[in-house]
């Protein structure tokens, strides 16, 4: 098991045409994802080349998903046709399958486009979206597994420790500190740190509590909104198995947006000790330092007796 | 980003929200002309500068620091006031709650014809990142801090919720209308203006519309009496009238030269540099140097992909800050090779002669050859295996704890 993404997952890729898309494609190929090709319009019946072999270009999403039966798609389309890559990707799960994942990597959307787009794919109750904004989706298997996204993939193992994160470089710093105490993951996913944005951390939560595979679960949020705190209540009510937390920003002035579009204090509101205070309040267990996260993660899996 | 009051009331104007009749002015002369061109006897001379407050600011003398005037708003009821009033205002520093100490200079004035007010209202118009929607906010409590009235008040602010399927619709702005003790006339014009402020909020991509206060005036009409209104940057490719209005005197000169080489750069009050990659590890950066005792000097995230030139440029740009005593370097190497970083790190000393201490935290792809990069060479790098160890090592290294 793992979660929403198994190690096998046929998976395609938009914009692979494009040097972003081919350069990440080429690198997933490497990992051993299950690459079944890609969609960019106007150059369907082409090939590209990934790791010395020829994977088939379709013109339209439908077409791909109906020529290969994928599981998964991965998106590297510029901001001003990124929105419409996701609701086509969206459309075409559903009607050719009635379900599929749409990982969308592409930062700098705007974000009515994406009141828009998310808006679309809750009406597809099949399709889940992952991003944008993220690093993706990963699940290491035994030989390979599935990257479906921007992340190395050779830092990561396969094991038994979920991690949620809004941001790529510190679930990184996350996946080290739990092969630093000799845990792989199941799966990683990188929700992204856009202000509007698909899947969050409570279906993220609930996944990783219905995972057999998913022994413990390590959190990461940063400034901005209140979906860790609202993560943090869900879980004290559902989540059985340990969580460890990390929040960052507890150094950002109010008002300023720091990297992300959604880290920003305002009014005050969506602070980095509101959430740590929620993380405690709901019994996640804090590190106040990414590079503790390892030390905390093991003593909450010895104090559930899982070391 | 932001626009300033005159511009946003162009725009509501643009789309059919009523407003007053106004003059953009920058100087005292301008500010005169104004005051005749309108023919009203009493006008409003407003400070344009990009935060909230001005009404209960204070003008000082930029270089004495001397008081000059409490309030960066005023009423004038005769052009010798006018006169007074612009004069007191236009290159004096306008300090406000949102300003902080620093205050801002204000360059440009609104001159604007005064009007009859029955009842003043708030009403904003943002996106709700909880609910994935355009919120549309209002309250009779207009011309307060709506923060205050969400804290004490809460029953008095009324929401509505656009599906993005289905747009905004007639009764819930009917509704809205009631909610706030419109009838009539009255309710007719509020639902009218909303449909404009909905669709400008839209057509442009708004990250956030709020006019307090929004009017009703003695001949129940809705007017909209201030206007803050900010844009969403994702959307600047499909804007291209954005670069005309925007005010680069009231962004940081660093910031927007960080962004245009693809750098996220924000300075802070510390004295430790920072240069990351990845915004979240950025952030986790400042937070941990200052677990051990140090100030962050900045927020710096050179992105996913950055080369040599860019962590070059990224150096320079902390060293600008004289505060700056030490820097972290904390790179964890995805598609971001660490030996790349390496070269880049020893290239940018090198060519800025750095004489602060330096503390280097590579983790990732090619970790291993990027450390013997750095080791290998003559410079004073300081090398660290984890971010606290990097963090401990900098703080140490410019003379211990804050």
């Amino acid at each position: 098991m793992a979660i929403w993404i198994e190690e096998d997952a046929k998976v395609l890729v938009q914009g692979i045409t494009g040097k972003q898309g081919m350069f990440h494609a080429d690198k997933m190929v490497e990992y051993g994802t299950n690459i079944v090709g890609g969609c960019t319009p106007g150059k369907g019946g082409n090939t590209v080349e990934l790791q010395g072999n020829p994977y088939p270009v379709w013109n339209s999403m439908f077409e791909a998903i109906q020529a290969t039966d994928a599981n998964a798609t991965v998106i590297y389309v510029p901001p001003p046709f990124a929105a419409e890559a996701i609701m086509e990707a969206a459309d075409a799960f559903d009607t050719v399958k009635g379900e599929g994942v749409v990982v969308c990597i592409t930062e700098g959307i705007p974000t009515l486009d994406m009141v828009k787009a998310v808006a679309f794919v809750e009406n597809r109750p099949g399709v889940r979206l992952i991003g944008p904004n993220c690093p993706g989706i990963i699940t290491p298997g035994d030989n390979g597994g599935a990257k479906i996204g921007i992340m190395p993939g050779h830092i990561h193992a396969k094991g038994r420790i979920g991690i949620v994160s809004k941001s790529g470089t510190l679930t990184y710093e996350a996946v080290a500190q739990t092969m630093s105490i000799d845990e792989g993951q199941s799966t990683c996913v990188g929700i992204g740190g856009d202000p509007v944005n698909g899947t969050g951390f409570i279906e993220c939560l609930a996944a990783f509590q219905a995972d057999p595979q998913t022994a413990a679960i390590v959190m990461i949020g940063e400034i901005g909104g209140n979906a860790e705190q609202e993560a943090a209540a869900w879980a004290a009510e559902n989540v059985t198995k340990p969580i460890v937390g990390f929040v960052a920003g507890a150094t950002a002035p109010p008002g300023k947006r720091m990297g992300h579009a959604g880290a920003i204090i305002s009014g005050g509101k969506g602070t980095a000790e509101e959430k740590f205070e929620a993380f405690e309040a709901a019994g996640i267990a804090c590190a106040k330092d990414p590079s503790e996260l390892g030390a905390v993660l093991l003593e909450s899996l010895k104090a559930a007796g899982l070391r | 980003m932001n626009i300033h009051e005159y511009q946003g009331k162009a725009l509501l104007k643009a789309h059919g929200v009523p407003v007053l009749e106004g003059v953009h002015c920058t100087s005292v002369e301008d500010a005169l002309h104004a005051y005749d061109s309108l023919g009203s006897k009493v006008v409003a001379v407003k400070s344009q500068i990009h935060a909230g407050g001005r009404g209960k600011g204070t003008l000082f003398n930029p270089t004495s620091r001397d008081h000059v005037m409490d309030g960066g708003v005023k009423i004038a009821f005769s052009k010798d006031e006018v006169k007074t009033y612009a004069t007191n205002i236009l290159g004096n520093l306008l300090v406000t709650i949102q300003t902080g100490d620093e205050g801002k200079v204000v360059n440009n004035l609104y001159i604007e014809a005064g009007c009859d007010i029955a009842h003043e209202y708030y009403l904003a118009i943002l996106v709700d990142r909880e609910n994935k929607a355009v919120l549309i906010m209002a309250s009779t409590e207009g011309g307060m801090d709506i923060e205050h009235v969400a804290e004490t008040t809460p029953e008095k602010i009324h929401k509505i919720s656009v599906d993005p399927n289905a747009g905004l619709l007639g009764y819930q702005k009917r509704d809205l209308g009631l909610d706030l003790g419109l009838q009539g006339t009255a309710l007719k014009s509020f639902m009218k203006s909303l449909t404009s402020m909905y669709n400008m909020f839209v057509n442009n991509d708004c990250a956030m519309v709020e006019i307090n206060p929004l009017v009703k005036t003695g001949d129940d009409q809705i007017v909209a009496l201030d206007a803050k209104i900010s844009f969403d940057e994702n959307a600047e490719f499909r804007h291209k009238t954005w670069d005309e209005l925007r005010d680069l005197s009231e962004e940081e000169d660093v910031e927007i030269r960080a962004k245009e080489t693809g750098l996220s750069y924000v300075k802070l009050d510390g004295n430790i540099g920072c240069l990351v990659n990845g915004a979240g590890l950025a952030m986790a950066t400042m937070d941990v140097i200052k677990l051990y005792g140090g100030e962050p000097a900045n927020f710096l995230d050179v992105g996913g992909g950055a080369n040599e030139e860019q962590v070059k440029t990224a150096f320079s740009i902390i060293l600008e800050d004289p505060n700056v005593k030490g820097i972290l370097v904390n790179i964890f190497g995805g598609i971001m090779r660490c030996d790349i970083i390496a070269r880049g790190v020893i290239a940018a000393t090198e060519a800025l002669s750095l004489d602060v201490p330096l503390v280097v935290r590579l983790a990732g792809t090619n970790v291993d050859e990027g450390k013997a990069i750095l080791a290998a060479s003559e410079l004073n790098i300081h090398p660290a295996d984890d971010l606290a160890e990097g963090a401990q090592r900098i703080v140490e290294l410019i003379g211990g704890v804050a």
